[in-house]
């Protein structure tokens, strides 16, 4: 239903919503899904840490303890690499990353126009999430919608669940009521900070124009997220 | 007074083993244990029955100071100090630059009441990983507890370097206050200071004469922003040699800076920010002619500008110039002002320059005397076969990744690593990001640049096997530890198993730091190293399949290292407790991602501290007693 008002003025609502399924199921099968799902054990693995990452291991040991060779079939050079990212991998000081993404972003859209000195953030930016103890960071670039970047997050944090977003898992911004019972909610929303120093919440901007206009990001509970949302709706009617 | 460790409280690098060294000191104290006075104390069990006049004593304690003054190097302080009690106090009294390589390693407290003439004090703090976000942000290596202490014991300090320390405005504050002849702060990797920070050093210490900020995060919070350069004193010669600030994310006062460059005579360092425009950058050199470090800024244009100036000619006027870095939001058209100083370069920085090949072999065909060349792989193994063909001289090399993500391939490979083998072959440093890369190249290395002290491959896809043969890459690093036999520091990457480590155990006699990720196949892997290299100091491993057995396997050795990490291995909380059980000088953390206390450790970041577990871990840290 949403999706059908979305169409027809010229919204395209679809975009903007911030489909919040379950990590790995639920909502359309996004290109990242796919790769995840078809993938051999292999660098997709690599983005939950810990006990994936090892168990992965002990298969490995456990099928070809003396013969290396078998190791080669861990990773497919064919494979298409996942969109995913490793903690800390490669070393490569955030600052010196953020740096060479900005940099891919501008020759990406202006071939050979010269650089002018840079107002936009840098495309990785810090992600926190209330009473978790790390600040972690990520490239916005490396997604394409606000779902593989809710995947993503639910990833880090693995308190980031979703639930109970409604049929399907998606914060509908023109439904007010629904918004109010989530933000009510004790629900981990996403918000962030753009450009102008205001806090929004996830979702309510075209994919690319939160790429560009967001500096910071962070997970923090429904209620206290209550205030952002006039302003969300705000900036929603503003654009129909 | 006796103290438990004595030896300890600096960094000690040149010992083996612990226990002789602690036996001795023992044995060196109780037969000396005069007073200052010069009056000896007979000692239960010492052979020492004379007594012998106060004068010669106190010459020869005089002599002995007058002669450690000229000792520079820690290492042999140390052994100085570990002599006998009398040589232990000359030299705390004489040294004069304080090493803490650990912050939590020993209290302030310790460390100045030890020595008490220290005028340059250096402090480090968190571990290397902390750079790629696998600590908890509120971990610590707070500079707060030291700075007090520092202000209280040394009014006279001269300089302090931090590397990854917490460091807020109030240290800043507190320093520029405290010290009346502050003359040096050079703070690499920080965070936790802003602007407001930098304008008190700026306006209080009137004596600076380097202020150096080398990839610290400068928090920018925008009603708090502060011109810090306006407040360096507006009138009269300033004492600055060097100002280094091209990590500082804000735009600077550039009316200012003029202003104060024109009046620093003495400037040799300048590295700007990127909010330096290149015309600014002219207007800049123009002032100051006698520079020999410069970083350039943006090198591109901000504005249109009329008539640009000639930009070469600026350059050439600058005739001292020996180290180029900056290039932030590099317009490669500009490239060729800077032609004319190359022939003089001894180190080039385009780490932040994304030049393609042509345009790198632009600039270093004239550069036939670089020593030091940081470059991003956008230059392509091209790129690096002219680099090849004309430093002869190079020493350091480091290749970046424009693209951090894995691919299948990428712009440099082993045809690079190779070619820069063969045409470099003083080489004592590389650090080289790539996609694949094959033992072939990697033992041409080896064989090569035999004088590597220093050898990091970073191969960004986890497992990669040889791209050619398909093999592990356990014989590229065998080769390298086996032939580089400078080797001090070595990082591994790609599809390694145990015989890895098997080499780097037997071969790396002289290793002293070890980076490894996701590579191993059991515990023997971490055993063949911690049993086999006897100089390791730091070692950090992640996703790597080593676990308990491992651990309990370098018992004998944790005392003599500045730490170990080991993050997303196979550790065990019980394991944990054994080596705290038996080892009480360490300190092992255990930090965990989640709330649930899991048996199985996240991450362990484990040291040895003379003063026991700090007080201020966070709430995720927990510390094994």
């Amino acid at each position: 239903m949403a999706t059908l008002i979305g169409k027809e003025s010229g919204l395209n609502l679809k975009e903007t919503e911030l489909c919040l399924g379950l990590p790995g199921g639920g909502g359309s099968g996004s290109e990242v899904e796919t790769q995840r799902a078809a993938g051999k054990r292999g660098f997709s693995e690599t983005v939950d840490l810990k006990l994936n990452l090892q168990s992965n291991k002990e298969d490995l040991n456990d099928n070809s303890k003396n013969v290396s060779k078998d190791k080669t079939l861990l990773k497919d050079p064919a494979k298409p690499p996942a969109k995913a990212q490793v903690v800390g991998w490669p070393p490569v000081r955030s600052y010196r990353k953020n740096m060479m993404a900005q940099k891919v972003n501008n020759s990406d859209q202006d071939g050979n126009e010269k650089t002018t000195s840079s107002t936009t953030a840098g495309t990785f930016v810090k992600v926190s999430m209330d009473g978790a103890p790390y600040l972690r960071k990520v490239d916005l670039t490396m997604y394409n919608t606000y779902k593989d970047l809710s995947d993503a997050l639910a990833k880090m944090f693995s308190s980031f669940t979703t639930g109970k977003y409604g049929a399907q898992g998606m914060i509908d911004f023109m439904n007010e009521s629904k918004l109010m019972d989530l933000l009510n909610s004790s629900e981990y929303v996403p918000t962030y900070e753009d450009k102008d120093g205001d806090w929004m919440l996830v979702g309510d901007v075209p994919w690319e124009m939160f790429v560009e206009s967001c500096k910071r990001l962070r997970i923090m509970k429904g209620s206290e997220a209550i205030g952002l949302a006039p302003r969300a709706m705000e900036k929603c009617k503003n654009r129909s | 007074m006796r103290e438990n460790h004595p030896q300890k409280t600096t960094e000690d690098d040149n010992r083996s083993s612990s226990i002789p060294d602690l036996a001795r000191a023992e044995i060196a104290e109780s037969s000396t244990s005069k007073n200052r006075t010069g009056l000896s104390e007979p000692v239960p069990g010492s052979n020492q029955t004379e007594n012998p006049s106060p004068f010669p004593d106190q010459v020869l304690e005089n002599v002995l100071e007058n002669v450690l003054h000229f000792l520079s190097s820690r290492k042999d302080r140390n052994a100085a100090s570990l002599v006998c009690r009398s040589w232990y106090r000359a030299e705390a009294l004489t040294r004069s630059d304080l090493f803490i390589g650990n912050c939590y390693a020993v209290s302030p407290r310790r460390a100045t009441n030890r020595f008490s003439r220290i005028k340059s004090v250096t402090v480090k703090g968190k571990p290397r990983f902390a750079d790629f976000d696998l600590m908890p942000v509120d971990w610590g290596a707070h500079f707060t507890p030291w700075v007090s202490s520092l202000a209280q014991a040394y009014p006279w300090l001269e300089k302090l370097h931090l590397k990854r320390m917490t460091v807020t405005d109030d240290n800043l504050a507190v320093i520029a206050d405290s010290f009346a002849g502050f003359r040096e702060l050079l703070l690499v990797c920080c965070e936790g200071f802003g602007t407001p920070g930098l304008a008190a050093i700026a306006a209080k210490c009137r004596l600076l004469r380097v202020l150096e900020l080398v990839e610290s995060v400068i928090e920018v919070e925008d009603d708090e922003e502060v011109d810090w350069v306006s407040c360096f004193p507006n009138e009269g010669q300033t004492h600055l040699e060097s100002l280094a600030f091209d990590c500082v994310e804000c735009p600077v006062n550039f009316e200012a800076l003029e202003g104060l460059v024109a009046r620093s005579p003495c400037l040799k360092k300048l590295r700007l920010n990127r909010s330096v425009s290149m015309a600014q950058l002219h207007r800049l050199m123009l002032r100051a002619p006698q520079l020999t470090h410069l970083g350039t800024g943006s090198f591109s244009a901000n504005e249109n500008v009329d008539q640009e100036p000639d930009y070469a000619s600026a350059f050439a006027a600058c005739r001292s110039l020996v180290c180029l870095s900056g290039f932030r939001e590099i317009w490669p058209d500009y490239l060729p002002a800077i032609y004319p100083v190359c022939a003089n370069l001894t180190s080039l920085n385009f780490s932040y320059a994304d030049v393609n090949a042509e345009q790198l072999k632009s600039v270093i065909c004239h550069c036939h005397n670089l020593q030091i060349l940081w470059v991003l792989d956008s230059v392509c193994d091209d790129g690096l076969q002219a680099v090849a063909a004309t430093c002869k001289d190079l020493r350091e090399l480091r290749v970046f990744p424009v693209d951090a993500r894995e691919e299948t391939e990428g712009p440099v490979s082993e045809v690079g690593l190779v070619a820069i083998s063969q045409g470099c072959r003083k080489l004592e440093s590389i650090l080289f990001f790539c996609q694949t890369m094959t033992n072939a190249a990697v033992i041409a290395m080896s064989k090569n640049c035999p004088d590597l002290v220093v050898f990091r491959l970073c191969i960004i896809g986890v497992y990669r096997p040889d791209a050619v043969t398909q093999e592990p890459m356990d014989e590229g690093f065998g080769a390298i530890v086996m032939n580089c036999k400078k080797l001090t520091r070595l990082a591994v990457s790609g599809l390694l198993t145990d015989r890895a480590f098997e080499y780097i155990g037997r071969y790396g006699k002289l290793i002293r730091t070890l980076s490894v990720a996701f590579a191993g196949d059991t515990d023997l892997g971490l055993k063949y190293v911690l049993e086999g290299c006897p100089n390791l100091k730091k070692l950090e491993i992640r996703d790597s399949p080593f676990g308990d057995g491992a651990l309990l396997s370098g018992l004998h050795h944790y005392y003599n290292m500045r730490f170990l990490w080991m993050s997303s291995c196979k550790l065990t909380r019980q394991a944990c407790q054994e080596v705290a059980r038996a080892l009480p000088g360490l300190v092992l953390e255990v930090i965990n991602n989640n709330e649930d206390a899991v048996n199985d450790i996240e991450i362990l970041y484990m040291y040895r501290s003379l003063d026991g577990p700090r007080d201020d871990a966070p709430e995720n840290v927990t510390i094994m007693q």
